[in-house]
């Protein structure tokens, strides 16, 4: 497969974030928001036919699909039901690997999605509320998409209120190894990551197109592991663009990220 | 026994200081009409446990609840629930703030009559450390730590049903009945508000029997409310009012607040309600979301 010529960086980063759910198999691929609802089933329609997927709602799908109002006489591939209760039942059999986008991740991976700032019973900002992430990141694989890589998000020391627990050792429940917590892949506007560094410290595995390695540690609160070689993150392919296009008939991945910036910036 | 009631009656029925589940699930189904009820009543200092959305930031912006026991409170499509954001970054209530899973297992452990459901959700967050009430303890088998999820034990719980007959059978068609089995069962009362109140012959059919996901022991009162769940969805009958919902959100950041929202819409009974925000056929027209 070559490369395509043009595409945009959101379609890059889906691109990369479905490489997550490539080598895992028959476990629920759930992807919260566009980019990674699209990774997962641009994973399910190329490399990994066997994972499964949601409408979102309360059934499964034999077939993602697509974003967006459909067609009336539009029939989704049902294959079980899938309300929310039964959810969790999935979820603590660990056969799910969730992409979310929390507001914060620090250095351990832990992420943040409940409150920011002033006290924990007074916050200054409150957000949604710590939601599945304490069960999530304790039961199954999560990866994790930012639009907006800066240091607000990857903060420097512990985030302001933990909902997902990561490879913080003081943390480490007992009887529990840090082995135990598995956070894949990290994709940002500016980078894929994953916390394969020593001792779990976060690690740049690769460079999005025109991105330097100064701009992304510019950009993180705390320090990267850098191995000797990052490679470019791969490029769409056609066949992959046209999939996407597909499964996001309205292009709703134009609106993910700030401006919709062009996947290759060098 | 025949149960119907009115909402007048259910919140007779409730009294200062009680801890209420409410069923439905963030803009889905709730039961908004029995809420709007508790915001024309005197009742207050109530602890709601819900999956919250507009039930939880209303009656948090009428100064009804002392506490919530939530683990998120969203609109979805609008992320952060006005009213209930404004609550917290003022400090003007306690929380208990604990996983999705975590609220299925107390509610569980509620139903069952057992004080606690073991488990390892909650471990390294701050959902364990913000919350002195919720123990981490040894287990008898193994040589690991468990959080022992505190059974929520309920006064009673509000739900709303599309469809129930006068002895408490209620039907859920939409496609997930969420977690309102959980809560009926692990409540003392559970109110149900229905679309529609049909007889009991209309559950002779196992298909639509099929559809009862609690039995009626579990209902203590039936109320027939048309479009009871508005603004919020009730799949297949309607889908959840962007355009209101964007009303109530943008109240939150005018001068009058939750006032002028009341002031515009809340009414002296549901049929005023109704009224306000166009009538029961606009209601009943409203398209189901797309997910």
């Amino acid at each position: 497969m070559t490369a395509a010529a043009e595409y945009t960086l959101a379609e890059l980063c889906i691109v990369a974030a479905s490489k997550s759910f490539a080598n895992e198999g028959e476990v629920l691929g759930t992807g919260i928001g566009v980019v990674p609802r699209l990774a997962a089933s641009l994973a399910m329609k190329t490399t990994n036919p066997d994972l499964m997927m949601t409408d979102s709602e309360a059934w499964m799908l034999s077939e993602p699909n697509p974003i967006g109002s459909r067609a009336p006489d539009f029939v989704p591939s049902t294959e079980s039901w899938m309300g929310f209760s039964r959810i969790f039942d999935n979820v603590w059999s660990r056969k799910r690997h969730a992409m979310l986008g929390p507001t914060q991740i620090d250095k351990y991976g832990q992420s943040n999605t409940s409150a920011l700032g002033g006290s924990y019973d007074k916050p200054k900002t409150m957000m949604l509320g710590a939601r599945g992430f304490p069960g999530n990141s304790i039961s199954h694989p999560n990866s994790f998409f930012v639009p907006g890589h800066n240091t607000r998000v990857f903060k420097e020391g512990e985030c302001d209120f933990v909902s997902s627990i990561g490879y913080n050792p003081a943390r480490l429940p007992k009887g529990h190894s840090l082995d135990d917590i598995d956070i894949r892949l990290v994709i940002t506007n500016l980078c894929v990551m994953d916390f394969g560094g020593p001792d779990h410290q976060i690690r740049l595995v690769s460079l999005h197109p025109g991105v330097s390695v100064e701009e992304v540690q510019q950009n993180t609160g705390y320090p990267l592991h850098i191995p000797a070689e990052v490679p470019t993150t791969e490029a769409p392919t056609q066949e992959q663009l046209d999939i996407i296009a597909a499964l996001d008939p309205h292009n709703q991945r134009a609106h993910q990220i700030l401006d919709n910036p062009p996947g290759n910036r060098s | 026994m025949n149960k119907q009631m009115t909402a007048t009656e259910v919140v007779a029925q409730l009294e200062d200081g009680m801890t209420v589940g409410i069923g439905g699930w963030g803009p889905r189904r709730k039961p908004m009409a029995l809420v709007r009820e508790i915001l024309r009543s005197s009742l207050k200092d109530l602890t709601i446990v819900a999956y919250g959305g507009a039930d939880v930031g209303m009656l948090c912006a009428a100064g009804k609840v002392k506490k919530v026991v939530f683990a998120f409170v969203s609109l979805d499509f609008i992320p952060l629930e006005p009213y209930f954001r404004q609550a917290r970054q003022s400090g003007s209530i306690e929380v208990m703030e604990i996983d999705e899973g975590m609220m299925l297992l107390g509610l569980r452990a509620a139903s069952w009559g057992i004080p606690f459901i073991p488990t390892e959700v909650g471990l390294g967050t701050d959902v364990i450390t913000q919350n002195p009430g919720i123990k981490v303890i040894d287990s008898p088998y193994d040589e690991k730590e468990w959080v022992a999820m505190p059974a929520l034990k309920l006064d009673a719980s509000l739900i709303h049903a599309d469809k129930a007959d006068a002895r408490g059978v209620c039907q859920i068609a939409g496609p997930d009945h969420y977690m309102d089995d959980w809560f009926a069962r692990a409540a003392v009362k559970t109110f149900v508000s229905c679309d529609e109140l049909v007889e009991s012959e209309y559950f002779h059919d196992p298909a639509q029997a099929r559809m009862v996901h609690w039995e009626r022991s579990m209902t203590s009162g039936v109320v027939p409310i048309a479009g009871g769940a508005h603004p919020t969805s009730c799949s297949p009958l309607y889908g959840f009012d962007v355009a209101h919902f964007k009303a109530y959100a943008a109240s939150a950041k005018g001068e009058g607040g939750f006032k002028d929202y009341v002031q515009k819409y809340l009414g002296a009974s549901e049929q005023e309600y109704q009224n306000n925000v166009g009538g029961l056929d606009a209601i009943c027209a409203i398209e189901l979301p797309t997910y």
